[in-house]
């Protein structure tokens, strides 16, 4: 498949081309109802490879992930995206910064009802102020790439679950965000259609200058990692990659 | 973005009809009750209307037009002399019977004019000649007057022809058209004298005194002069319809009433769609929370929420004033209930139902800015 091209840069200095997360701390709660979701979590991303991060229930993989596209305020650490140090910013930067360059791919697709395809995938463009003309126009291009030709005008359930994923990795995709995050993109698939999806990912993990995260519990999508990224606890507990996930992964066929 | 936000709303057929149909009834309400209230209201100031005069005199107690206390002979000169008064003329008004075609007894709204000037005399004449009620025992009949003074009779009465009032032989010389009164008595007019003649003999009969300024001064200042000079009231048109309002707003239970049912239009209104509305954003709170999470801004949220709101608020307001606008051409013509809708009442109405929608957007727009982009991630 062949990818949206290059988004401009993000605006800060790069001092790194990916993800970094130093010491990452998270409470939920206050008193004795306080829990650590992420006790000091050290992680980071490369662009151009496909990481999965995986580990127990309730080890702070989604909280983990929350905080790498800034739709979570955390207590302690550092968190850097492509060369954006997120502490720094104010509430609205970081809304801007995940309008511009961060894709959302849910477990539940979380794709409008009552918007047609098109216009679904089209939100963020609009919402980067593109022209409804444009944004519809590019959204129904990428649809005919990923295999949704001639729908466009169709409403989400209308379509079977795998197609529905599709349709959220268009809109995640459509503005060329640098960093694409998945939480769980094929728990809510069958098999075959999970591999699809986890097929699209990867091509879309392997253009130069992005990357994609995705959080994931199932083993079946293990093979398509590039880095697996495993978590217990709060903290990242190990990183594999090259012939040490390659042994790991044959340990889980 | 806000056409989607409109798309996504009126994807949702049942929320939309419920809060259009909400607001369309809360705005009818609320324009039809105000547009009766405020014909009901207009009723009570009919004789300011049909008979017009610039300064009305009355007993120093009166406070509202509908109100007579008689006033002694000698007060017409007492006005006349108070100086700006170009001309003062004696005026009678009273509930009369008057024999119907068919024998039965009709109640009358009996005005006597100054036989001279005629000042006071109804505005539109539709046949015949007001002067002619100078002749001995004349008068002008409404067209209410002349259909209900002719039962029995198959045709309403007309020029030439007689009745009785309190048995005294009353001969029709003119057909007028008047408001209708609140009453409900149908207006007969005749002079002042013949007025004397068919009233039942009282000792003071003298109900208003009609008044003009001279050219150059204005009727406040003659009203002013006559409440000082002669310790009667006196009201300038405009000042007698307020005061004749401001008296039912006090002295009846009509405007509460009327206020109820309107207050109770925008509570519904409140209600139905605040309850709806949130009930759709709380239905859409993964969506909106996903579009949080993908970089819309809590303004643009919000933003699209009120113009979710105002959007079927408009509608609603459209339709519920067009629904009162088709009541009202249906009554006119019957004349029962009354009925006006002034421009204030409706832009009152369109401002109440902007503050429902308001409202309810608001309640959407709170759970909205609260809501955790993060949220999106738990399932
Ligand atoms: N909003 C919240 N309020 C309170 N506690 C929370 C909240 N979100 C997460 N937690 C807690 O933080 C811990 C980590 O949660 P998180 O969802 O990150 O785990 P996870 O690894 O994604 O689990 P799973 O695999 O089940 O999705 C859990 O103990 C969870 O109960
Ligand atoms: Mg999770």
């Amino acid at each position: 498949m062949t990818l949206p091209s290059e988004s401009p840069s993000i605006a800060a200095p790069t001092t790194t081309n990916g993800i970094v997360t130093r010491g990452v701390v998270k409470s939920f709660g206050v008193g004795d109802a306080k829990t650590f979701a992420l006790k000091g979590a050290d992680f980071s991303a490369s662009e151009g490879e496909l990481h999965l991060v995986v580990g127990p229930s309730g080890c702070g993989k989604t909280t983990l992930l929350s905080v790498i596209a800034g739709t979570l305020v955390w207590d302690e650490g550092e968190v850097e995206v492509f060369g954006t140090r997120l502490n720094g910013l104010d509430k609205g930067s970081i809304t801007e910064f995940r309008r511009r360059h961060i894709g959302f791919i849910f477990q539940q697709f979380n794709l409008i009802p009552t918007l047609t395809l098109v216009e679904n995938v089209s939100v963020p463009l609009l919402l980067n102020g593109v022209s409804r003309r444009e944004a519809e126009s590019r959204s129904a291009e990428l649809l005919g790439r990923l295999g949704l030709g001639g729908r466009e005008r169709k409403r989400p359930t209308q379509l079977s679950g795998g197609q529905q994923q599709r349709v959220a990795i268009a809109r995640a995709l459509v503005h060329q965000p640098r960093l694409v995050i998945c939480d769980e993109p094929t728990s809510a698939l069958d098999r075959e259609t999970g591999h699809q999806i986890m097929d699209l990912l990867a091509g879309v993990a392997r253009a130069p200058g992005r990357a994609v995260i995705i959080v994931t519990h199932d083993p079946r999508t293990y093979a398509y990692a590039d880095r697996l990224t495993s978590m217990e606890d709060g903290r990242v507990s190990g990183v594999r990659h090259g012939a040490e996930l390659k042994e790991f992964l044959s340990n889980h066929r | 973005m806000y056409r989607l936000a409109l798309l996504m709303l009126l994807g949702d057929r049942s929320k939309y009809l419920m809060l259009v149909g909400g607001l369309t009834f809360s705005a009818l309400l609320m324009t039809q009750q105000t547009a009766v209230f405020q014909g009901l209201l207009s009723w009570t100031t009919s004789h300011l209307r049909n008979m017009r005069a610039s300064v009305w005199v009355v007993e120093a107690r009166v406070e509202q037009v509908n109100e007579t206390k008689a006033l002694r002979d000698t007060d017409v000169n007492r006005v006349r002399s108070v100086r700006g008064v170009d001309y003062a003329v004696p005026m009678f008004q009273g509930v009369l019977k008057a024999r119907a075609s068919d024998g039965s007894d009709k109640q009358i709204q009996l005005i006597g004019l100054h036989g001279g000037s005629l000042v006071g005399r109804p505005p539109v004449v539709l046949r015949g000649r007001l002067e002619d009620l100078r002749l001995a025992n004349t008068v002008v009949l409404d067209e209410v007057s002349a259909e209900r003074l002719a039962a029995g009779r198959g045709r309403p009465l007309d020029i030439g022809d007689s009745f009785e009032i309190n048995d005294r032989e009353a001969r029709v010389v003119a057909i007028c058209r008047t408001e209708r009164h609140f009453f409900g008595y149908p207006y007969v007019f005749c002079s002042y004298d013949q007025a004397l003649q068919f009233a039942p003999r009282q000792r003071k009969m003298l109900s208003m005194i009609l008044a003009e300024p001279k050219p150059g001064i204005t009727p406040e200042k003659i009203a002013e002069s006559i409440r000082r000079e002669t310790g009667l009231n006196a009201y300038t048109t405009p000042e007698f319809e307020r005061a004749t309002n401001a008296w039912i707003w006090k002295n009846t239970g009509i405007p509460a009433s009327f206020m109820t049912t309107i207050i109770l239009g925008f509570v519904v209104g409140v209600a139905i769609a605040g309850q709806t509305f949130y009930s759709f954003v709380l239905e859409n709170l993964r969506h909106l929370g996903a579009l949080k999470a993908m970089g819309a801004s809590n303004r643009l949220l919000s933003g699209m929420l009120m113009f979710q709101a105002l959007t079927v608020g408009l509608i609603g307001y459209g339709i519920g004033l067009g629904l009162t606008a088709v009541f009202g051409l249906a009554v006119l013509p019957i004349g029962q209930p009354p009925f006006l809708l002034q421009p204030s009442s409706m832009v009152r109405t369109l401002v109440a139902i902007l503050i429902i929608c308001t409202l309810a957007a608001l309640f959407g727009i709170r759970k909205v800015a609260k809501l955790e982009p993060a949220v999106v991630f738990r399932g």
